[in-house]
């Protein structure tokens, strides 16, 4: 019974993840080790530098909350037979719509932030269904078309917000989002008279609030769980996947495979958008020119792998990837050791769980072993 | 290699008390088989009965979970298709493995390719090669012409072709008929024929009766995993050993109710269209299907047949011509309009069109109503409503395993065609095409679907047959209309048809050409 139970779990997802995560922060302990530090500092500081404090851990999730959503738009495209990646594309035109929505509306406060969320999110999805359509319209291969609309997204940011009456005086972004389009947690009142009386008496909230911390993640969370409804529970999900797992048959079967498509990548460029508009409505305050990919987008891709490309799966997967960031983050300062190094630990990450086959290797061996081991009837 | 075993019994193969297990799942159950050197030896059994997973031990695919396996007399342990090719042991399997775009040729040698200096291929040497085997055997193939250019049945005397460049003594030929005219059968058993006669070994996949008596010598049969014996095939009729097969009596014979036919309920009139290589596949087909009966589609493969089964389900456009469907002009109707209207489809490749295989049973089962009522409102699917459904059509369409939870990927042949027929038929369709239903179904099976058919048409529906298989159509049809090279040269009433004269129409002779 036990040993059914073993089997099972090793053939689960979860377990095989955990098993590629661990495998990814041993061979990041390895190269810690080549290049002269002692891994087991370096993942101490981590660590410390997520968990010690409050306000690391806000800011774990504050890093963690666009990856969660960037990681969604390529998991749900994805399950949906599409390869978006455009995310970094979309994230930016979500972005640059909530900026300026968010900078020249006049609107009550929480309307005016919903309306400069959907502005972004509409954006992206236009950015997205532009791909969508290509491909459903004249067959391009979503890859290359949405690589093609990451630079246009890009340089498209970049003429924009360089335009007179856009662009900031003496900064090269567009001007701050008004106040009644943040969605910081209290962030007028934290910096007020009587916030700062607040905090001084409570050390806990004193410490959160000297981060951008804002609802993000709340929407970051609600967008996975909307994302797996839509998915698993309504007709358009139904047809997604049908489409996603056999476009013939799904063709053959009165389902409008060209029109799923271009809705599928709408709904990838949306979930990317609110991504952008929330990380410019909760942090960054205004969208810049951009010398370089920002690389949040591409982020979503490990995210969605590391997630298998699941949507409630890139909860977690956000949250380690943004962890990972952000502690490695202070690798540089308490060790002096490269930044890089976390790169490798996620990249290694990615790469074993994007290598299912070397389970199965092992799980073999393992058999093999038990078998010798005088256990005569093999499974 | 085939010495060795002189002094002993001349047995190419011996599998000893082979038990194979996946996970709970008992598919080989202490199975002994035995076959001789130079002999045919048919496997039978229904689909699902365990005789691919038999063969796909001796090919090194799986290993048994027990027993043995001897090759000319001698203990092996194979463990990959490589070692059994080693061994001298070839197979073709169900779904040829060939690369599209490379010549025949390229193919055979494809993998052990003869190379000369600077590893550059010696391509004079592999062409005289392959000509020689193929003169030896009877294997007619062009060995110059590309492999998405061949018939069905060239592409198969590749495969096997394949298999004696690579030295094979043994041959495993799974379901070889299947895609096969009746004309192309009698040379394929011309061809093991000839095999034989030059002392390979050759072992048939199969379930169709008349084939084993045709070609076989001996013949195991398999049953839900256990070997219910091995007989001399000239010893039993086809009856008897169907009743092995399946365990209980069959009939061959389909009951039908005489012929109510009313007004035509599809009308073609000189519909043109080209296939996916832009040529010209349908030239001016006018056909009318009636009410109340079963027209069958006969002709060889590819003489245009998917190319107007597309046209009629709204995937193929038409260059001219028109098709009106219950008193409507459905031309330029979409696949989705096309089935609100009333047309059902039982597409020939199941796995491709009729199902989505990671889907469970009870998704694959709504598909086309997916957003009506009562599995749906307003966007919103209703779970409990759908799982309802797919218990219904479990139980009534006996689809096995009776769970709806199932992956359709993961089912039998047999009962994915089950869950595409309860699907249609439950739609009640005004017509029903149903293009090669039984495709690589067992004699069980093939039974539950021609009933189902002829039901279909005994509700007053239309049912639109296309088939390769000769006796379905004489089985099945109250009207036989002949496709050759995209024209109906034919329309005969079931009473005048028989097979010679079929075979002549399909191979485009002794018609009234148009």
């Amino acid at each position: 019974m036990s040993d059914e139970k073993r089997k099972f779990l090793a053939a689960s997802p979860l377990f095989f993840t955990l098993f590629s995560v661990i495998t990814g922060l041993l061979v990041g302990a390895l190269v810690l080790l080549v290049s002269g530090y002692s891994p087991l500092r370096a993942y101490h500081v981590i660590i410390d530098g997520i968990f010690s404090r409050p306000s690391y851990i806000a800011y774990t999730i504050i890093y963690s909350t666009p990856l969660i959503m960037t990681g969604l738009s390529v998991a749900f495209a994805f399950r949906t037979g599409l390869f978006n990646i455009g995310a970094e594309g979309q994230f930016i035109m979500g972005a640059l719509g909530a900026a300026l929505a968010g900078a020249f509306l006049n609107l009550p406060p929480v309307i005016h932030a919903i309306v400069a969320a959907l502005a972004g999110i509409a954006a992206a999805a236009i950015w997205g269904g532009i791909a969508g359509f290509l491909k459903a319209r004249f067959g391009v291969n979503e890859v290359i078309a949405t690589i093609m609309l990451n630079w246009t997204a890009l340089y498209l940011n970049n003429y924009i917000v360089a335009l007179p009456g856009i662009k900031r005086p003496a900064a090269t972004a567009t001007a701050f989002i008004l106040d009644s389009a943040r969605i910081e947690i209290l962030p007028l009142w934290k910096a007020s008279e009587a916030g700062r009386a607040w905090r001084a008496l409570h050390p806990f909230g004193h410490d959160i609030f000297r981060t951008p911390f804002n609802v993000g993640i709340l929407v970051a969370l609600f967008l996975a769980f909307f994302c797996w409804w839509i998915l698993n529970r309504t007709t358009l999900g139904y047809e997604l996947r049908a489409v996603g797992h056999n476009a013939e048959c799904s063709e053959h079967t009165g389902i409008d495979v060209k029109g799923r498509m271009i809705s599928s990548m709408s709904i990838a460029g949306g979930l990317a958008g609110a991504a952008g508009a929330l990380h410019v409505l909760g942090w960054t305050r205004q969208a810049a020119e951009l010398a370089a990919m920002e690389g949040l987008g591409f982020d979503g891709i490990a995210v969605a792998l590391i997630g298998g490309a699941s949507p409630i799966g890139c909860i977690p997967a956000g949250l380690l990837f943004g962890a990972l960031k952000y502690g490695g983050s202070k690798l540089q300062f308490a060790l002096r050791a490269p930044i890089e190094v976390v790169n490798i630990v996620i990249g290694a990450i990615v790469f074993f769980v994007a290598m299912p086959k070397l389970l199965r290797i092992i799980g073999r061996w393992q058999q093999r072993k038990k078998r010798q081991g005088g256990d005569s009837h093999a499974a | 290699m085939p010495e060795g075993t002189k002094n002993t019994v001349r047995l190419a193969v011996e599998m000893k008390r082979i038990t194979k297990r996946f996970g709970d799942f008992l598919a080989n159950d202490a199975i002994d088989f035995d076959v001789r050197r130079g002999e045919v030896h048919a496997l039978l059994g229904e689909n699902g009965a365990g005789k691919s997973t038999l063969m796909n031990q001796l090919y090194g695919l799986y290993l048994p979970s027990s027993g043995a396996i001897f090759i000319n007399g001698e203990y092996v342990r194979i463990t990959s298709p490589k070692m059994a090719i080693a061994r001298g042991i070839g197979m073709v399997h169900q779904h040829f493995m060939l690369v599209q775009p490379f010549t025949v040729t390229e193919n055979i040698v494809l993998g052990c390719e003869s190379v000369g200096v600077f590893g550059i291929l010696d391509n004079a040497g592999a062409l005289r090669e392959v000509e020689t085997l193929s003169n030896r055997y009877g294997l007619a193939v062009d060995p110059g012409a590309r492999i998405q250019d061949i018939s069905v049945a060239m592409q198969q005397r590749v495969e096997i072709l394949k298999c004696l460049y690579r030295g094979a003594e043994i041959l495993i030929l799974d379901e070889p008929t299947a895609v096969l005219t009746p004309q192309e059968i009698d040379f394929l058993a011309e061809i093991i024929r000839n095999l034989t006669a030059e002392g390979k070994t050759v072992i048939i996949i199969t379930h169709k009766l008349r084939e084993i008596k045709n070609m076989a010598h001996r013949c195991t049969v398999i049953r839900k995993g256990v070997k219910i014996g091995t007989v001399d095939v000239a010893s039993r009729s086809e009856s008897e050993l169907a009743e092995m097969m399946v365990g209980r009596a069959v009939t061959f014979e389909v009951e039908k109710a005489p012929v109510r036919t009313s007004e035509p309920v599809l009308s073609l009139h000189e519909v043109h269209a080209r296939n996916n290589r832009g040529l010209p596949a349908l030239k001016g087909i006018s056909l009318d299907v009636k009410r109340g009966e079963i027209l069958a589609l006969a002709g060889v493969d590819g003489n245009g047949q998917s190319e107007l089964v597309e046209v009629l389900t709204g995937l193929r456009r038409v260059d001219s011509g028109s098709v009106r469907f219950r008193d409507a002009e459905i031309t330029d109707f979409s696949p989705g309009q096309r089935i609100e209207r009333g047309l059902a489809a039982i597409p020939e490749d199941r796995q491709k069109r009729g199902l989505v295989g990671p889907f469970t049973i009870a998704e694959n089962l709504i598909l086309e109503e997916h957003t009506q009522p009562p599995f749906s409102r307003s966007g919103i699917l209703d779970l409990q409503a759908i799982g309802m459904h797919a218990r219904m059509l479990i139980d009534r369409f006996d689809i096995r395993p009776p769970r709806e939870r199932y992956r359709a990927s993961s089912l039998s042949g047999g009962n994915q065609q089950k869950v595409i027929l309860a699907r249609e038929i439950t739609r009640d369709p005004e017509l029903l095409i149903a293009s090669q239903p039984t495709r690589g179904l067992d004699v069980g099976a093939i039974e539950y679907v021609h009933k189902r058919l002829v039901q279909v048409r005994d509700e007053g529906k239309a049912v639109l047959l296309v088939s390769l298989d000769l006796d379905e159509t004489l089985a099945l049809a109250d009207r036989i209309a002949v496709i050759y090279e995209g024209r109906i040269v034919a329309v005969l009433d079931r009473e005048e048809a028989d097979e010679r004269r079929l075979g002549l129409l399909m191979a485009g002779g002794g018609a009234v050409h148009v």
